[in-house]
């Protein structure tokens, strides 16, 4: 339980994150809602993407990168000895920045992570295609075309593609980095009503530039500064009524 | 000022390039339009009834009736040649010792040219070769033997400040007055009778096996040993290069020993060929005994370590090429990295991995210093399956200079060595013509 009742999916514990001998995320302790969604913001720079990407261990990819301290999901180290990477990122999805469907079918795109783990059935895996392209929003645009590449779709439409591929491997918890820097307006604005509606049964963690983004579309927002979490809290409140100051100059536009 | 200068500048590099191109054309024109003319002479010719005689006794195709028949006829035909010879030795046995001895080796030497212009003279025996036992059977050739009954070549050495002139003789003269002096003008009229000479599509020449050393027949052999030792040299290949393309670019940590390991490889990439060809003799057969002597499986390892280097790299290049955005969204969804290069990986490096190997591909067919100590015959059957792993084959690249330097007639069997060299120039051709059309395909069906 974090301290404004709600349960903790993701708890951090003293976490730091190390480009050989830079840190770029300084001594998080911090629990995350489930089923919420929480935005992180802060100035470029700040070890946003950076504290993302270390919840999936995306970052495990960079060559001399290291951790210190504790990052916990559900009641499970992270980074710890014995836990399965791939079974993780099962459970936690990503969006990226910048949309990146695979150079194939529509319907190969969104089955690709299902077929990862097990066999299935034509019809199930059809089952499990339609759902998740409509759960992102997506279904009644492409439900004609789900042999045409992927790479046919406009960017807009492939960004949702590629939430929907994240939704098809059942994850508990989307991880978003930046989902909508690269779209336009109208875009950005049908992804954040499907921000809306997968609330609740996914926890969703977005990683925002964009403040009135941030406050649009998140419950709790986190503001992070060179590496440090300065605040977090309910977004109402913290856009309101920020109680540390450094968060009411970057909201002020005073920096950043 | 500045942009005249400018556009002077586009124009004449445009110039330049246009240039280029249009010389290579040429270069390629010159090249090509030699082998193409006289290789299709291979193929196209005038055939006489020697050919169509031996294509029943050898190869067992034709009408024997019409065969027959056109023996009877071109018999006929003969048959004043040879009253002429038996008359002229009956004249010889009248002659004095002398002027008997001139002619008696002229005539030998005329009966001779006869025999490979006709085919055996009636009456002799069986001939132990088959070259022996057929006149010619392209009417090209044919023309060539007439010239050298008609005229003899002397030499003059009259003329003391220069090396000597070669002279044509003509024979008639030489015969005047003898009974022997009509069969040439003879001969030169009614020749064509004697071989009935008619247009002929040889496309069997690419699967008939070859008769007496290249005689006669065709290439098959040959065209069989290229093909197995190239899919052999792939087979070997192709694996451990992809292999180990995906472990340097995706699993290698980039220490010490990779780098030397890239070294090896581009090193490798450097050695003669020749080199190859002796370090194959020496370890796959001398002392890993992969077979006893030069076998196809030795060749087509050898051929192996020759285009691994370029496989290996093709590959590497092609991997590294995609865009890392794939990787991270299969990594993300939970792919282990060996599943991610299998699934996702792969998959988009395919144009530029398919390349790679059909470049490995034409050079493994066309080269020939890998494979003549390990695998090249000059005279051989075309091979079973299971026979590759233990014998020796010919193969095109290598025949080709066998047949041009070392064979006891080059000069008889000119077109068959074009006919090999079309072959093969036209074998690479398709492979990577083939390529091209594959990749393009690939490349589509990837872009959407």
């Amino acid at each position: 339980m974090d301290e404004n009742g709600q349960k903790a999916h993701i708890t951090c514990q003293d976490f730091s994150f190390f480009y050989g001998d830079n840190q770029a995320v300084k001594n998080i302790t911090q629990d995350f809602a489930s089923y919420q969604v929480t935005a992180i913001i802060g100035p470029s720079g700040c070890g946003k993407s950076t504290l993302l990407r270390s919840i999936n261990r995306m970052n495990d990819l960079i060559p001399g990168s290291r951790t210190a301290g504790r990052m916990l999901f559900d009641g499970q180290e992270i980074y710890g000895p014995r836990l399965d990477v791939v079974t993780l990122r099962r459970r936690i999805g990503m969006v990226f920045q910048k949309p990146n469907p695979f150079p194939k079918s529509i319907f190969n795109n969104i089955a690709y992570g299902r077929r990862l783990h097990g066999r299935l059935g034509q019809d199930e895996l059809q089952a499990v295609v339609e759902t998740s392209l409509q759960r992102a929003g997506l279904w009644d645009e492409v439900k004609d075309r789900l042999e045409d590449n992927a790479l046919s779709l406009s960017g807009g439409q492939q960004q949702r593609l590629c939430i929907a591929r994240a939704l098809a491997v059942d994850p508990e918890i989307v991880l978003m980095d930046e989902p909508t820097s690269a779209l336009d307006p109208r875009a950005t604005a049908r992804i954040e009503d499907l921000i809306a509606e997968l609330r609740g049964r996914y926890t969703i963690i977005i990683v925002t530039h964009n403040m009135q983004q941030a406050a649009r579309v998140s419950d709790f927002t986190a503001f992070l500064y060179e590496g440090n979490l300065i605040e977090y809290g309910q977004t109402a409140r913290m856009f309101t009524k920020p109680r540390e100051k450094q968060t009411e100059d970057y909201m002020t536009g005073r920096f950043g | 000022m500045e942009l005249q200068a400018r556009k002077l500048f586009d124009r004449s590099l445009t110039g330049i390039s246009i240039m280029a191109v249009v010389l290579m054309s040429l270069s390629l024109l010159v090249l090509l339009a030699p082998i193409f003319s006289r290789g299709l002479g291979a193929f196209f010719f005038r055939g006489t009834s020697e050919f169509r005689r031996l294509a029943l006794e050898q190869f067992n195709r034709g009408n024997a009736q019409e065969v027959a028949g056109e023996i009877r006829i071109v018999g006929a035909a003969r048959r004043p040649v040879y009253e002429m010879l038996s008359a002229f030795e009956d004249e010889l046995d009248g002659m004095d010792p002398t002027r008997r001895q001139g002619y008696r080796v002229e005539l030998k030497e005329i009966k001779s040219l006869l025999r490979e212009l006709l085919g055996p003279l009636p009456g002799e025996l069986e001939a132990v070769m088959l070259r022996q036992q057929y006149g010619q059977t392209r009417w090209d050739r044919a023309l060539v033997k007439l010239g050298a009954i008609l005229y003899s070549e002397e030499w003059d050495y009259s003329d003391t400040r220069s090396m000597g002139k070669k002279v044509l003789r003509s024979r008639q003269k030489a015969f005047a007055g003898t009974r022997l002096e009509s069969l040439f003008p003879y001969l030169e009229n009614n020749l064509s009778g004697m071989l009935r000479p008619r247009f002929t599509f040889y496309w069997r020449f690419l699967t008939d096996r070859s008769l007496d050393s290249h005689f006669f027949g065709g290439i098959w052999p040959e065209i069989l040993g290229t093909i197995y030792l190239t899919l052999g040299a792939m087979l070997l290949a192709i694996p451990f290069g992809i292999i180990a393309a995906i472990y340097l670019s995706e699993f290698a940590s980039g220490g010490r020993l990779v780098s030397l390991l890239r070294v090896c490889i581009s090193t490798l990439a450097g050695v003669p060929s020749i080199v190859f060809g002796l370090f194959g003799l020496a370890f796959f057969i001398n002392t890993l005994h992969l077979s006893g002597s030069k076998s196809v499986l030795a060749g087509s390892a050898t051929l192996a370590l020759l285009i691994l280097p370029t496989i290996i790299r093709a590959s590497e290049e092609a991997l590294k090429a995609v865009p890392h955005t794939y990787k991270e969204a299969a990594l993300s969804l939970g792919a282990s990295p060996l599943r991610m290069v299998l699934t996702v990986l792969l998959p988009a490096a395919l144009p530029g991995i398919l390349t790679g190997i059909i470049i490995s591909m034409g050079r493994a067919a066309g080269e020939t210093a890998p494979i003549i100590f390990t695998a090249a015959v000059s005279v051989g059957r075309p091979l079973k399956l299971w026979e590759t792993l233990s014998q020796p084959t010919p193969a095109l690249p290598w025949n080709i200079y066998n047949l041009a330097t070392e064979h006891q007639a080059v000069d008889e069997i000119r077109h068959v060595q074009f006919g090999m060299v079309l072959t093969l120039v036209l074998l690479v051709l398709l492979l990577n013509l083939a390529a091209i059309l594959l990749r393009a395909r690939i490349s589509k069906k990837m872009r959407g």
